[in-house]
């Protein structure tokens, strides 16, 4: 006994070195084998904090080139006032692909990511807004990402930039589907993955989100195509898709409440059960 | 409560917030970030509480991944960095190191410039693995070390230089 004591006395330091470097990289090998369910993330009430006083003092910074982004949104939105058969050109925020107003949320970004492997977005609207994880993020431009956890003011989302992230999405002109991931190589480009040979795909077509997902609804922009190519594993396209947002530069965005959500998988899960 | 302890919190809460505001936003060529933060373990006292040290710096690299979404590799890094501490004194220093007076916030001679060398890379290395945690990223975990390793070590010298508190 007299010796456990000693020993554990003697070599305190490396008994508590080697305690924290377990907790630590528990921490990290979580982080990377699941999607959620993180134990430290920046949707709590310290850094959501801190990251929403930079964010001010950044928006104050920056209001020269958001005035500008006004005035050509206003302009913009004018011009479909006055030539309403313009409508079918650009999609108005609030009734986003058949999306009604009501299942919008508006929220800001106030810190992103995207230098590192597995990116991730801060927002400044959580649970107590009606945000729930699973929901879809977009822009006026195109998909951001889906929502991670939520605290009752902040949320975070794994960006379309992040490894992990792989969501469903199809060609604009036919339907052949494939899933987005990201190769951790350019923030302005994205990987169409699986998307069947038979598929007849051009450099300049349109990417949209597929509907098999439940997270996003069908038909939202998010790139287009810049090289296709043959994985010689599996035969199937990869494409190079080229995206419409500029994915280092975010401010105001949109989540998506699916009303189906919860119907769909209770279906599925149903099915499962039989 | 002597000064000691106080600077050393000062330092913990200054660096971090620094590390926070200014040098996480900084993306040089979209992937470059230098992480001065470590200055705390290296400007630590040398012949300090090392029990202290290591869990200190547990606890600067947990608010580090807190704030950055990455789990806990931070907090993996800064605790290897302040358990090897003493060996890189000894192989930056020499053997005796403990009986010198090594004042690392001081002018710039080779040995505490091999010391901040050889600290930033081994803390570098450690969290750009543990980020990457796949091996088909070598050659990028190994860019990235380098480059951020040059603008953490060009940030750390300067931040040493601006906190010097006597001037010659």
């Amino acid at each position: 006994m007299q010796q456990i004591f000693n020993f554990i006395i003697r070599n305190s330091n490396r008994l508590l070195f080697l305690l924290l470097l377990g907790i630590s990289l528990a921490l990290t090998i979580q982080s990377h084998s699941y999607h959620r369910s993180k134990v430290i993330s920046s949707a709590n009430f310290l850094s959501g904090g801190v990251y929403e006083k930079i964010n001010r003092v950044n928006e104050y910074l920056n209001l020269r080139t958001e005035n500008d982004e006004l005035v050509l949104e206003n302009a913009r939105l004018k011009s479909l006032l006055f030539n309403k058969e313009d409508t079918t050109k650009l999609p108005l925020p609030d009734t986003i692909k058949g999306v009604k107003p009501a299942d919008i949320i508006v929220s800001k970004v106030i810190h992103n990511s995207y230098n590192s492997h597995e990116n991730f977005i801060t927002l400044n609207s959580g649970a107590n807004e009606g945000v729930k994880p699973d929901m879809g993020v977009i822009n006026s431009l195109g998909i951001i990402g889906i929502i991670d956890d939520t605290s009752p003011r902040y949320s975070t989302v794994v960006s379309i930039l992040n490894m992990k992230s792989r969501i469903n999405a199809k060609l604009k002109k036919s339907n052949h589907f494939g899933s987005l991931t990201w190769d951790g190589v350019s923030t302005g480009f994205v990987q169409l993955r699986d998307v069947p040979r038979l598929a007849s795909v051009r450099k300049g077509d349109t990417i949209v989100t597929g509907g098999q997902s439940v997270i996003f609804p069908e038909g939202i922009n998010i790139g287009t195509v810049e090289t296709v190519y043959t994985e010689t594993k599996t035969s199937f396209y990869v494409i190079k898709v080229k995206l419409f947002n500029d994915m280092t530069n975010l401010g105001h965005v949109y989540i998506i409440k699916s009303r189906d959500r919860e119907e769909l998988i209770n279906l599925e899960n149903k099915k499962k059960n039989e | 409560m002597n000064s000691a302890l106080l600077v050393n919190i000062f330092r913990f809460i200054m660096l971090l917030a620094i590390q926070i505001v200014i040098f996480n936003n900084m993306n040089f060529l979209g992937y470059i970030s230098p992480f001065p933060y470590i200055l705390y373990i290296i400007l630590y006292p040398v012949n300090s509480n090392r029990a202290g040290l290591i869990f200190s710096s547990f606890l600067l690299g947990l608010t580090m991944d807190m704030f950055c979404n990455s789990g806990g590799i931070h907090a993996t890094a800064c605790v290897i960095l302040a358990y090897y501490r003493p060996y890189i004194f000894k192989f930056s220093f020499g053997l005796s190191y403990e009986y010198q007076t090594i004042k690392l916030n001081d002018s710039l001679t080779p040995e505490r410039f091999s010391f901040i060398l050889v600290s930033v890379v081994l803390h570098h290395i450690v969290l750009f693995v543990l980020e990457a945690f796949q091996f088909k990223f070598i050659w990028d975990i190994l860019l990235r070390t380098l480059f951020s390793s040059i603008f953490t070590i060009i940030t750390s010298i300067i931040i040493i230089y601006l906190i010097k508190p006597n001037k010659r």
